[in-house]
């Protein structure tokens, strides 16, 4: 059943169409991966699913009512979450205001939400006085994870959440995103590091030049000779 | 919303002018078209830096003071009483600021970084700046005793007026040479706010500086060469006679007459100005501006010097607007330093006229100074005719003295919000101003 | 040492004290202009023209509470009327922000239009306080003017050089302190100032955190309405009100922000003393202070001032530049849109 999907998406920035009709779904509590080269578009994929764009053609559906008109916030009044793949936290404000921030919209007690987000990211809890600005680039990312877990939503959407962080630190930021994953939350992900992703992947998605490219489960485009051999380096 | 070609916009402000004249006097129309012809000059100056380079330049009235105070150095005769009492000490303490902050840049980029650096840059300015104080109050004091309440100052050249307005661009390119030179790189809003600063700075010494222009006292003595005085045509048997033939008196015919004289100098002025900086805009060098403005970019990458073309425009606009005010002292035959003192007026309704015309557009400026110059000298008599016609009035007004005299006394005041409504439905309606830029 | 007394008393008579209730009163006026740089990212130029506005109506609503025979005792009824005055000062920057900015916001346009734009509400703004009040100078200051004259001081401690410390003075540092210490609060400890603190930071993530922009601008609007008639009403009690007057602190207040940092509020508040203290240093005349201190063959025969008061610009201008020139940000860090 999928939860999100945004279907035959086409539109761009300017007059020229960045996407042309592709379509990104995930299911309800899996993780479907993007992946593609540099300038694909999965990022400008990412912000028309969340409302960021103007889309001419397709629509954006979630948990199959059609949100294709809705503005960001109220896609996150909906559910939604979105870290996007720069910029993603208040530098000048404390972690743990980035994470109160996260949670502007709900007006209950946010306490339990924000221990969830400090078991899963614990060096979080030790800096939450410390300004993100302040932080490792691994933690920024995980200040950025932790942002938006704070809204409870049901599907949240990465894009490239491993950019720019070591080895074993992706490995562990891997880990808690399939953690989040088993919690029952949605994730669509953008991925540079595409074997990894696509390994912890129920559903891939190769995007090239703004179009789906494959679709398929993600052990099924690991095995792929093509995706292989182009997207993956062999 | 359909644009009307320029000639038709042209031709309303002309008809505007005309309908001025017939209702209420052709000396008003003429005062005014020759305020128009000297903001109209101004706005072209604004332009150069806005239109063309997208250079944020507020001080237009420290720029526009200096070209006044040109007409003053050049034109009042020299006064040997001056110059035996300090005028050179005073030049030379000038000199010798220059020559200190000099050797400070020159201090601050050879030596290297350092506490040394400090230090020696803070001997040589707090010890320049105490020695330059030492050489120059007492020479300014010494100028300043001198008969005071006729003169005071170090006098002027004695050269024929006109001359000035060249020296007045002249001084104000160099002021504005200065103030590139060490604002330039700043971002525009912050480059907005250095020029407010400096403007400023340029009339306050202008009305301190008692040895150099007389500072709050005036001057008046300034010639107006080749344009003949009121009085004289009054006892010229000939020009009475003519009066008499048009069946004019000869007092109106003489404002009228040496009105059109400046007129007619003005718009050549205007002219010559107008065709050289299309002929500017349409060259490389133009076009090179303009790339740079909408792209800098992209322009510094392409190998364009931009910070050099920038200097050029700043200081080029600049001195077109000290050659504004050279000409603006020479009509009203008045060195007032206090009257620039007012940024509105001489800063802000240019740009008003700049945006309103179309930034970019050159004949725009023109069009754009013309209107707001109507507006705002029409407004200037709106108290005066209101007391006159205040039986026209609902009676609410005209019937309680004390509100009656209030929309009197502030009825003048009535152009600052319509010229910023202008600007406002100017800025959100038609961006682009009356005659955009092609 | 009585030497050494006097030459402290003097120094704070002349340069201490009022350069601190000039720059608590910068310091309010350059928060103004750093919030709205931080929020809706543009330089504003109707800053002077808002606190001469809502001065302006302070003091016709203190004329109307005197006329009532209505007082604050020994402290100046102003106070009483300054909520007034924020108020009207409110709305109309609201009502600005409606029929004005908000289209260009919606636009996303250029910050240098916004910067134009706010010139043409500055004429309307600047005509608005003359028909309000006329361009006269006022003086509205009413209650006690000294906590403590320079008589008083002297023959308290027998020192020549008497401390005039004006009621006008403590008011100012009070009340700065008071806003300033409720502006933090706010701003640190709310959800709406955290939300502001959002938004001025990292605009698109503030929107995707479900931070309703206008009600962020709605607020800004609200504190600058505070801070700038405060700003305004504490400077006219302390000098005196001219509408043209406040126009020209536009300068000192712009170089005061930008030297701290624009966008930063602590650095604007910094940048108030630095440049409040700079303008006062340099204009002062040192002769009587340096009197004291020096032995008398080397006592000074001019004025020792470095500059004329007259170019108390020149002070603010040299700092800015200099500040800009090798910290293009500000002391404190600002942002730079
Ligand atoms: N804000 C924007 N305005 C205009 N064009 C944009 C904008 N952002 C991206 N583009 C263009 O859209 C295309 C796709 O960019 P996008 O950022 O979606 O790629 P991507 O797949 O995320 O690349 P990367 O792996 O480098 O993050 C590129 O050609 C880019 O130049
Ligand atoms: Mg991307």
């Amino acid at each position: 059943m999928t939860f999100l999907i945004g279907e035959k998406m086409t539109g761009g920035y300017g007059p020229v169409d960045i996407l042309h009709d592709c379509t990104l779904a995930v299911d309800k509590g899996q993780i479907a991966v993007i992946v593609g080269p540099n300038g694909a578009g999965k990022s400008t994929a990412m912000k028309a699913v969340f409302g960021m764009l103007k889309l001419r053609g397709g629509q954006v559906r979630l948990d199959g009512e059609d949100i294709t008109a809705l503005s960001p916030q109220d896609r996150v009044a909906k559910g939604m979450a979105f870290v996007p793949q720069t910029h993603n936290i208040f530098t000048s404000m404390t972690v743990e205001e980035n994470l109160e921030m996260g949670a502007y919209l709900r007006r209950d007690d946010i306490k339990g939400t924000m221990e969830q987000v400090y078991h899963l990211f614990p060096i979080l809890k030790q800096k939450r006085r410390q300004p993100a600005g302040e932080l490792s680039g691994g933690q920024r990312q995980q200040v950025a994870v932790g942002r938006a877990l704070m809204t409870q939503p049901k599907v949240l959407m990465l894009d490239e959440p491993t950019a720019g962080v070591s080895p074993i630190v992706m490995d562990e930021l891997f880990d808690r995103i399939i953690e989040v994953a088993r919690t029952g939350i949605s994730i669509l992900m953008v991925e540079q590091n595409a074997r990894q992703a696509l390994n912890i992947a129920d559903m891939g998605y190769v995007l090239v030049q703004g179009a789906n490219r494959y679709t398929d489960t993600g052990e099924a485009l690991m095995a792929d000779p093509d995706v292989r051999k182009t997207f993956l380096g062999g | 919303m359909k644009k009307l070609p320029p000639v038709a916009l042209f031709g309303i402000v002309g008809l505007a002018f005309i309908l001025v004249g017939l209702l209420q006097s052709w000396t008003l129309a003429i005062t005014i078209l020759n305020d128009g012809l000297i903001v109209a000059i101004m706005a072209l100056g604004v332009n150069m830096q806005w239109g063309y380079a997208g250079l944020f330049n507020i001080g237009v009235a420290g720029f526009f003071a200096l070209g006044g105070l040109a007409v003053a150095l050049v034109s009042q005769p020299v006064d040997p009483a001056a110059w035996a009492a300090g005028t050179p000490r005073i030049l030379m303490a000038l000199v010798f600021g220059a020559a200190v902050i000099w050797a400070g840049v020159q201090t601050y980029n050879r030596m290297a970084a350092g506490r040394l650096r400090t230090l020696a840059m803070l001997v040589l300015l707090v010890g320049g700046f105490f020695l330059f104080r030492a050489i120059y109050d007492s020479a300014a004091n010494a100028v300043e005793a001198l008969t005071p309440a006729a003169t005071g100052n170090i006098g002027g050249l004695g050269l024929p007026v006109v001359l000035s307005w060249l020296v007045g661009g002249l001084l104000a390119a160099v002021a504005a040479w200065g103030v590139a030179k060490t604002a330039l790189g700043l971002r525009s809003d912050y480059l907005a706010i250095a020029t407010l600063g400096i403007g400023q700075i340029l009339i306050a010494v202008m009305k301190n500086e008692d040895w150099l222009d007389r500072g709050v006292k005036n001057i008046t003595n300034v010639g107006r060469w080749p344009v003949p005085y009121e009085v004289d045509l009054q006892q010229n048997a000939a020009f009475i006679a003519r009066a008499k033939a048009w069946g004019m008196d000869p007092q109106t015919l003489s404002t009228i007459w040496v009105g059109l004289c400046f007129t007619a100098l003005f718009t050549v002025v205007l002219l010559v100005l107008l065709v050289l900086m299309e002929l500017a805009l349409k060259s490389p060098w133009g076009r090179m501006m303009r790339a740079i403005r909408d792209n800098e970019i992209a322009a510094e990458a392409m190998g364009k010097d931009v910070k050099r073309r920038h200097l050029q425009i700043f200081v080029l606009g600049s001195a077109v607007i000290g050659v504004a005010g050279a000409m603006f002292v020479m009509l009203h035959g008045l060195l007032a330093p206090t009257s620039y003192d007012d940024p509105l007026r001489y800063t802000f309704l240019i740009w008003a006229m700049v945006i309103l015309g179309g930034s970019g557009n050159n004949w725009g400026s023109v069009l754009g100074a013309l209107i707001i110059m109507l507006m705002w000298d029409e407004a200037e008599g709106m108290g005066q005719f209101l007391a006159s016609h205040l039986d026209m009035l609902p009676s609410v007004i005209s019937g309680n003295a004390a509100v009656s005299k209030w929309v009197v006394d502030n009825a003048v005041y009535t152009r600052l919000p319509v010229i910023g409504l202008v600007l406002l439905l100017v800025l959100r309606f038609s961006p682009r101003g009356l005659i955009p830029e092609k | 040492m009585v030497d050494f007394l006097n030459a402290i008393v003097a120094l704070l008579n002349y340069v201490i004290v009022p350069a601190t209730s000039y720059g608590a009163q910068l310091a309010l006026g350059a928060l103004g202009v750093t919030l709205i740089y931080g929020i809706l990212r543009f330089s504003n130029f109707a800053h002077g023209d808002t606190m001469a506005f809502g001065t302006a109506i302070t003091i016709l609503v203190t004329w109307l509470f005197q006329s009532w025979g209505i007082g604050f005792g020994p402290l100046p009824t102003a106070l009483l009327a300054l909520p007034f005055g924020i108020a009207v000062t409110a709305l109309l920057l609201l009502g600005t922000d409606r029929m004005v900015y908000r289209f260009y916001r919606r636009q996303k346009a250029a910050p240098v239009i916004l910067v134009i734009v706010s010139m043409g509400v500055m004429f309307i703004m600047n005509g608005l306080v003359r028909f309000v009040i006329g361009v006269q100078e006022q003086n509205f200051a009413d209650g006690a003017r000294f906590v403590i004259t320079a008589t008083q001081f002297r023959n308290l401690t027998g020192l020549d050089e008497g401390l005039a410390v004006r009621t006008s003075t403590v008011i100012t540092v009070v009340t700065a302190v008071i806003v300033v210490a409720a502006l933090f609060w706010f701003l640190n400890k709310t959800r709406s100032g955290k939300s502001m603190r959002a938004f001025s930071d990292n605009e698109d993530l503030a929107l995707l955190s479900g931070i309703n922009p206008e009600r962020v601008v709605m607020i800004t609007w609200l504190l600058v309405a505070a801070l700038a008639t405060t700003a305004g009403v504490l400077y006219g009690l302390d000098k005196s009100f001219k509408p043209f007057t406040y126009y020209q602190l536009l300068l000192p207040i712009f170089a005061s922000a930008v030297v701290g940092g624009l966008g930063n509020p602590v650095g604007a508040i910094l940048g108030g003393f630095v440049v409040a203290f700079s303008e006062v240093t340099f204009t002062y005349a040192w002769k009587k202070v340096l009197t004291y201190l020096l032995p008398a063959s080397l006592a000074p025969d001019s004025l020792v001032q470095l500059l004329s008061t007259d170019y108390k610009f020149a002070v603010s201008f040299a700092i800015l530049v200099v500040v800009l020139l090798f910290k293009p940000t500000g002391l404190l860090k600002g942002k730079s849109v």
